[in-house]
Parts: C-alpha cells; structure tokens; sequence
C-alpha cells in the first residue's frame, strides 16, 4: 500500500512568472523618478490611490459581504487628519500619511458600533449616513476651515521635485503594502475564514469561526487602509474641501473598479483601476460620461458576469497571479 | 411662539418626507430591495416635471398628471427588466445595481440640464400662507403636502389590507416560496410593486421642486432623509414612518434654528440617537400589523 499520491499546490505557473514580472516592475517604477517625468508620476499617484481603495472595498464586500457605500468617510477623514497632523500637530507630513490611517481607524469602530446594527442594503445606507455626519461635523468646524476648506502647508519648505518624488514613492510603498498584506492575509488562517463567511455565514459560524470578529477587523483594516489612502491623495492635492474629500464619488470609483475587475479577488481590482483609467482618458472630452458608462458596465456585469472580468479570464485560462486557495494535484507525491 | 414655529413647519416637512420614505420601506417589505437610486428616482420626476411645464406650459402641479404615470411605468420596466434579475443572489447585486443607477441617473441629469439650480414654479400657492397669530404662519403649500403625504399612506393602508392584490403583496413579503406556490406571480408583483413606489416618489419629486429648489445631485440626501425616516419609525410601519419622517423634520427645523449650518446634521444626529437606543425604531413594535 502506498500513501494517497497528492500534493496539495498553493502556487500556480502564472504565480511563479508574475512573481518575478512584478519584481522587474517594481524595480522599474522604483526607478521612475530617474527616467519618467512629474506627469506620469502624478498619474501613478492617482493610479495607486484608486487601486488601494477599490482593494479596500473589495476586501469590505467581496470577502466580508460589508457593502459599504460610506467609505468616503475614511477618504476624508484621513485627508482631515493629514493636514491637522502635519500643520497644526506639526509632524513630518510623510509620516502623517500613515497615522491618518490610524486615526481613520480609531474612527471606524464608533462608526462600526453603530453601522454594525444593520444588515444587507441598510447597512449601505447607513454607512452612507455616517458620511454625511462626519461631513457636516467637518463642515460646520471653523478651524477645520469650514466649508471652504484648507491647504496643506507643511509641505512648502520642501522643493516641488522632492515632494513629487517622495510623494510618489509613498504612493509605491503603500500599493504594494496593500497588495502583499491582501495576499498574505488572505493566505493566512484568518484569510481562510474569511473566505468562509464570503462563501457561507452560517456555515463558518457553525465551524467556529467568530464572524462578528473577522468582519469587524475586516472594517477596521479597510478604514485604515482608506484613511492612509485618503491622506495620499490630498499630499498630492495639497486642497482639501468637505465636499470633494467626503463625495459618495470615492465609492463609485471603488465599487465600479472592484466589480468590473471581479470581487473577490486580488487581480480584480487590479484590472478593474487599468479599465477605469483607459476609459476616463478615452472620454476626457465628454464631461461625466465616463461615470455614465462605469456605471452601466458595472449594472451588466453584476447582472450577467457576476465573477467580473478577471473572473472570466481566469476561468478561461486558468491563471491566478495571487493564488489565495490550496489545490490538491492527485497522482504526484507528497511534498514538505 | 419661536419655538412652536419650527416645530409646526417640521411637522410639515416630516409629511414631504415620509412621501419620500413610503415608496422605500414598501419596496423592503415586498422584496428586500433596498432600492439606493430612490432619492434620484424622485430627482429624475421633478426634472420629468419642468421639463413638460416648458414643452406644455402646464401648472406644474397638473403635470403630475403625465410625470406620475411615467415614473409608474419607468418603475416597472426597471424592475421587470432589470432588478428582477439582481433578486435572490444574495446582498451584493440589487446593492450595486441600484448603486450604479443612482451614479447613472445624477450623471445624466447634470449633462441635460447642468448643474445649475431649478425651481418649478406652481404659480402663487407655494408661497400663500395661513396667518395663526401674528407670529405664526402655515404655508399653504407644506400644509397641502402634508395631507396629500397622509392621504397616500390611507390609500396604501387601505390597497394592501383590503384589496387581493395588496393580500398578494404582504403574502409574497412574508414568504416568497409560498406566495410563488399560491400562484403569485412574484416577478411581476415586484414589477407593480416598484411601479408604485416611483409612482408615489414622482409625487415627492414635484413637491419638492415645488418647495425648495434642486439640482442634479439632489438624490442622494432625499434617500438619506428616506431611510432615516423608516428607521426611526421602525421597519415596515407605515404610520411609523409617518412619525419618523415628523421627528426627522422636526429635528432639521429645530437644529436650522439654532445655527444655519446644522439643520440636516441635526436630522443625522436624531437619527443617530435613535439607532443607538432603539435599533428596531420607535414604533415598530406598536404597529407591526399595519404593514
């Protein structure tokens, strides 16, 4: 009698090749301060910040079924914490970044405690609510510069140069933070249960798996992620304002690149940010059009194509760059 | 006499909002829908209105008369040709479908008419108002808004307690699969069930562009204001949200009072407060049989 021949793979072909594709791209877009210019930079810049919030959302509603429409909130709350920090604080404004994330993320668990009472499409719209009343707060504070809003000074001893580059390489450190910790959480324990309850809640409840625990950490991960994201885009901006930071638009971007790439996925949003880009430069020309079109995309492929398109370029080919699952191959030998 | 002014005109406003919010808490009864384009269905309506007071030149009031049934059937296409397919497939898609429209809708309403603020103009009433005293007065037009607001919830009272097709509908509400298997049709039920929600939010629409000016992106806060109202009352309470819609209204005029800036802020906070205490609503438990 031989032992069963299996082996159980965590890493697929395309895993192997798009480990060391990534690696020449980080290298290269590491490098790009030397070889590219402040436009393109500027444009990464943007690129990332879409990508990290529609990872964020993703990891809210694809994994943890959270569909939120309220996480303009920690956009805005981590630009706000990022001017507070660097000019009235007087922190390092780089460094600010990543406490506004923790600051976002102090702020989600009151939020949580409150929004948590609802279930499904309510809890959308009370997310939403919440977003509004931290605008408002904002809004109506005068030293948070009202409705009117407030520059980001700290940054203007540095020479426009250094902030670009130095924004921009936060930008990278972030992205690929974002992308290594959805990854390699995703392929930890607590990944594994969290797809659970993406499959079925009761069944993972039933399994022991405390769903209330993973879904609130779930929402913490993603308020900070938002916050430091959020922060990211107004030391690029250097102008924040209560309507721009805390527009429902944020999300529209969020949901519609995380469900055109495929929720539920690491590629997605990936795919989702490349396909935002492309057409809102293909109709630059024609004001909100784009938004209309995003959006009627989005309501075919949740209707018709529900694993979005990396779902069906994967299922087609069968390649996964972030392998998150175990498959078990029959017929070799066992291994480790 | 400064502090029952506000409260009389809250008590008004709350009959604007719980027009809004009835067309939402019956759609969550019916199907579990929560529809998230609702606030910029009634937006779409009050534009559908000015423009046929242009092309028309028609009391906007009397208008109603072709927006409503336009939203009716605009409702039951939308449903019956695509919400209906969102339906049973878990929280994600009728969320984000209805999302997408909502997105869709304010878009394509800024590239028709811009981003400018409208107004319809009814001529004279909106403005007409009833003196109480030297220093309270009630507008003509929140007061008509108001009894129109309770006239609508006794209409759908009545439909759905007296009326087989309302049997239907609470049927189907309490349980699909044995509604479906006592030959309920529920894809169309749904389809006639969104109908008259958009019906009776194209009514909102046109009051609101009636009482206060509005712009392409107005949507978003009336579905707020909406599902504020449901909340405080209590799901699936139509009186409750009647009252919930009061207290929201109330709330807003109070907190305008104090400081110009925090009149909706307030309504939030109210809110707020009263998810923290009562999750389920105020008078959800009083009322739950007059669904």
């Amino acid at each position: 009698m031989t032992p069963p021949a299996f082996a159980v793979a965590r890493s697929t072909l395309a895993s192997r090749i798009g480990a060391v594709v990534g690696a020449v791209l980080l290298v290269a877009l590491a490098t790009l301060p030397l070889w590219g210019n402040a436009s393109l930079m500027r444009m990464l810049i943007e690129f990332i910040s879409l990508l990290v919030l529609a990872q964020m959302w993703n990891l809210l509603a694809g994994y943890a079924g959270l569909v939120s429409i309220g996480q303009q909130a920690y956009v805005g709350l981590g630009g706000y914490a990022l001017i507070v920090l660097a000019d009235d604080v007087g922190l390092n404004p780089f460094v600010s970044v990543f406490l506004a994330g923790l600051v976002a993320a102090a702020f989600s668990i009151p939020t949580a405690a409150l929004v948590f009472r609802f279930r499904g499409g309510y809890f959308a719209v009370g997310t939403w609510a919440v977003a509004e009343v931290y605008r408002l707060l904002i809004a109506n504070s005068p030293r948070l510069g009202s409705g009117s809003g407030r520059t980001l000074a700290a940054v203007f001893p540095l020479a426009r140069e250094t902030r670009e580059v130095l924004t921009y390489w936060l930008a990278l450190v972030i992205a690929v933070g974002a992308i290594l910790h959805g990854y390699l959480h995703l392929r930890s324990r607590f990944g594994l249960g969290l797809t659970a309850i993406r499959d079925s809640e009761p069944a993972s409840e039933s399994l022991g798996i405390n769903v209330f625990r993973t879904k609130l950490w779930v929402y913490v991960i993603a308020s900070f992620g938002g916050g430091m994201t959020g922060a990211l885009i107004y030391l690029n901006l250097l102008r924040i304002s209560p309507d721009a930071a805390f527009t429902v638009n944020w999300t529209a971007f969020m949901i519609f690149i995380a469900v055109i790439g495929g929720i539920g996925t690491i590629e997605g949003p990936i795919v989702g940010t490349v396909v935002f880009f492309l057409l809102r430069e293909f109709l630059a020309d024609y004001g909100s059009w784009y938004l209309i079109l995003l959006g009627l995309i989005a309501v075919v492929v949740v209707i018709r194509y529900p694993q979005g398109l990396w779902g069906l370029i994967a299922d087609r080919w069968d390649v996964r760059f972030f392998p998150v699952q175990r498959r078990v191959r029959l017929g070799s030998r066992p291994v480790g | 006499m400064a502090v029952i002014d506000p409260i009389v005109q809250g008590i008004l406003l709350g009959g604007l909002y719980a027009l809004f919010a009835t067309g939402l808490s019956m759609i969550f009864g019916v199907m579990r829908l929560v529809n998230l384009a609702h606030g910029d269905l009634s937006i779409l309506a009050a534009f559908l209105a000015l423009v046929t007071v242009r092309v028309t030149g028609l009391n906007p009031l009397l208008s109603l008369a072709l927006v409503v049934p336009a939203m009716f059937c605009l409702g039951f296409l939308l449903q019956r040709g695509v919400l209906n397919f969102t339906l049973g497939r878990g929280v994600l898609p009728p969320v984000l479908a209805t999302f997408g429209f909502s997105i869709i809708i304010q878009n394509l309403l800024l590239e028709a008419f811009s981003a400018d603020s409208q107004r319809l103009n009814p001529g004279g009433i909106e403005t007409a108002s009833i003196a109480l005293g030297d220093r309270l007065a009630i507008g003509w037009f929140p007061l008509i808004t108001f009894v129109v607001a309770v006239l609508v919830l006794v209409g759908l009272q009545i439909f759905v307690s007296r009326t087989s097709l309302g049997r239907a509908f609470r049927a189907t509400s309490d349980d699909q699969d044995a509604a479906e298997l006592m030959g309920i049709n529920n894809r169309s039920l749904y389809g006639l069930a969104m109908a008259i929600s958009l019906g009776i939010v194209a009514v909102a629409g046109v009051f609101l562009g009636i009482r206060t000016t509005f712009v392409p992106s107005s949507g978003p806060d009336r579905l707020l204001f909406a599902f504020e109202a449901v909340i405080i009352g209590g799901l699936g309470s139509l009186w409750g949200t009647l009252a919930g819609g009061v207290i929201l209204g109330v709330a807003q005029t109070i907190g305008a009072k104090l400081s110009p800036g925090w009149g909706v802020l307030t309504g939030h906070l109210v809110f707020l407060a009263v998810l923290l205490w009562r999750p389920t609503g105020l008078f959800a438990g009083a009322m739950k049989r007059s669904r």
